[in-house]
């Protein structure tokens, strides 16, 4: 009894917080007209969800695609077509792997950054002097956060895609010896342009759901150290389930 | 002694009047727990007003009411003849603009430099040119001391000095009113002593008014015009330092010397000392 009574309680929950974000996310895109005349704030926030994450995602994307060179030469040499390693790699980068790990790293380092920073505004009246002094928070911190988030995954994920297929021919090409010429003329003619589409797509959609996440998650934090730390927590987890969720759902939707 | 509210200071925005805010018949509860019940208020023009109370009672919220941050349950909160409830987001927003308000930490932006937290207000509200902008900021931090400071991070600066900033900001869009929340509250003397005489001068120099929520009596009974003190959700007394002083009740007489016990009891309703401590029954033989 106890059981359904939490498991009610908790799905109303759920409920809530979801009608919650879909009015905060709808409040968003009403301002973005507006919010676009303003191109300085969102610059500065591609700087800072999108410049300062580079370091994480090459390295990230280095060794992503080192460690596909390994694993793919010796799936592929055992059915003799490691000539193939190129190919299979950038397929695999491009529609699934790149976008994906893009946005958990995003989420993980911007994301966080993100909720901390407008969850801490919240906790030292910033957000309520802005109010007084008859600024909008969510014109003036909220949106162009947002924007600065959905601007820079895309972006973040073609380098994350670009260094990983880097990795993958390091270890294809300089450390096994396949042919140079075969790794990338065999790419080029199988990826077509509709593959780089899905995954600057899927970027896309992953960048709006981590940003407004963490914007969401920042924005409504307990005006508390502790309440700070669970709204940044939160982002982490509730964007990495989005992710994957919505994963499935573009793929399926586009295949 | 009391001061009530003039009932014809609502009607057109920008009305004149005695008073530029009055609270009529408010009440207002969080979560079933009563914050105020019928309270009555009014700030007249061009005075420096105190609420004073003990921490509880709200005074926090009815700053909050006053700027429309929160409604009333019921009742009236009228700011320049501007009904705050009955507002909308464009008519808020424009009343707020002729308002200042000094938050209890400052409430500094703490991404951007002291000049830039003062010039933000000029930044968001008017296109002025660049000139201009720099001119008024050093104006405006100049009144409170701290024009070599325009460098300065907000981390950089102590608890008054950082004060002083959010009053060189609250004051830079020439507010008609100007409010302060426990602006005295954790300043060492000299730095409460700086803040006491801007809040008077500053009333004085430009024509405001000014409403000052502390619990500071000594401090805030040297610059105030008149005075509330609150308890129990309602106006306990009010007038002028003087005529409080001199208040018949206790608990105005206790909040005014204060004194740990009296009406407002040191301890919080907790069940029998003994009996929590030893047991039911216990020590007894």
């Amino acid at each position: 009894m106890s059981l359904a009574r939490d498991l009610l309680a908790g799905a109303r929950d759920f409920l809530a917080r979801a009608g919650a974000l879909s009015r905060f996310f709808g409040r968003l895109l009403l301002l973005v007209p507006g919010g676009l005349l303003r191109p300085r704030l969102i610059v500065d926030q591609v700087y800072n969800a999108g410049a300062l994450s580079l370091a994480i995602i090459m390295t990230s994307g280095l060794f992503v695609g080192m460690v596909m060179g390994l694993q793919g030469h010796d799936l592929l040499s055992r059915i003799g077509s490691e000539e193939s390693l190129g190919t299979g790699a950038a397929l695999t980068l491009l529609k699934e792997l790149g976008p994906v790990v893009t946005a958990l790293l995003f989420a993980g380092r911007a994301g966080t950054a993100l909720a901390s920073e407008i969850g801490l505004m919240r906790a030292t009246d910033q957000l309520s002097a802005m109010e007084i002094m008859a600024v909008d928070p969510m014109r003036r911190v909220v949106l162009p956060r947002f924007l600065g988030g959905v601007i820079s995954m895309p972006l973040l994920t073609g380098i994350f895609v670009a260094i990983s297929i880097y990795g993958v021919q390091l270890i294809g090409v300089q450390y096994f010896g396949i042919d140079q010429g075969q790794f990338w003329s065999e790419m080029r003619s199988t990826v077509e342009i509709e593959d780089v589409r899905e995954g600057l797509i899927k970027g896309f959609v992953f960048g709006v759901a981590c940003s407004l996440i963490a914007v969401f998650e920042g924005y409504n934090a307990e005006p508390t150290a502790e309440g700070v730390g669970r709204a940044t927590t939160r982002t982490v987890v509730v964007s990495a389930v989005a992710t994957l969720v919505l994963d499935y759902i573009v793929t399926a939707i586009l295949l | 002694m009391s001061i009530e509210p003039n009932p014809s200071s609502g009607g057109k925005p920008g009305a004149g009047g005695e008073y530029i805010a009055a609270l009529r018949g408010v009440h207002y509860a969080v979560d079933e727990k009563r914050v105020f019940a019928g309270l009555d208020i009014g700030i007249r023009r061009g005075e420096v007003t105190a609420i004073m109370g003990p921490s509880g009672t709200g005074k926090t919220t009815l700053l909050r009411l006053i700027t429309g941050q929160i409604q009333a349950d019921s009742g009236e909160v009228v700011v320049d003849g501007q009904d705050v409830a009955r507002l909308g987001r464009a008519d808020l927003y424009a009343l707020r603009r002729r308002m200042g308000m000094l938050f209890q930490n400052g409430a500094l932006l703490t991404d951007i430099d002291v000049f830039e937290n003062v010039a933000f207000p000029l930044r968001e509200h008017a296109r002025l040119p660049e000139r201009l902008v720099n001119a008024i900021v050093l104006t405006k931090l100049h009144a409170v001391g701290l024009r070599g400071a325009a460098h300065l991070m907000p981390q950089q600066l102590s608890g008054g000095m950082a004060r002083r900033v959010a009053l060189a900001r609250a004051i830079v869009m020439d507010p008609e009113i100007l409010i302060y929340d426990e602006p005295f509250a954790g300043l060492d003397p000299i730095s409460m002593g700086v803040v006491m005489r801007l809040i008077r001068s500053l009333n004085d120099a430009l024509g405001i008014s000014s409403i000052v929520v502390t619990h500071d009596v000594q401090e805030v009974s040297q610059i105030a015009d008149s005075s509330y003190i609150l308890s129990e959700g309602r106006v306990m007394a009010s007038g002028t330092p003087r005529e409080l002083q001199s208040h018949p009740s206790p608990i105005v007489h206790q909040f005014l010397e204060g004194l740990a016990d009296g009406p407002v009891p040191f301890h919080y309703p907790a069940p029998d000392y003994r009996e929590q401590l030893l047991g039911p029954g216990g020590g007894a033989g």
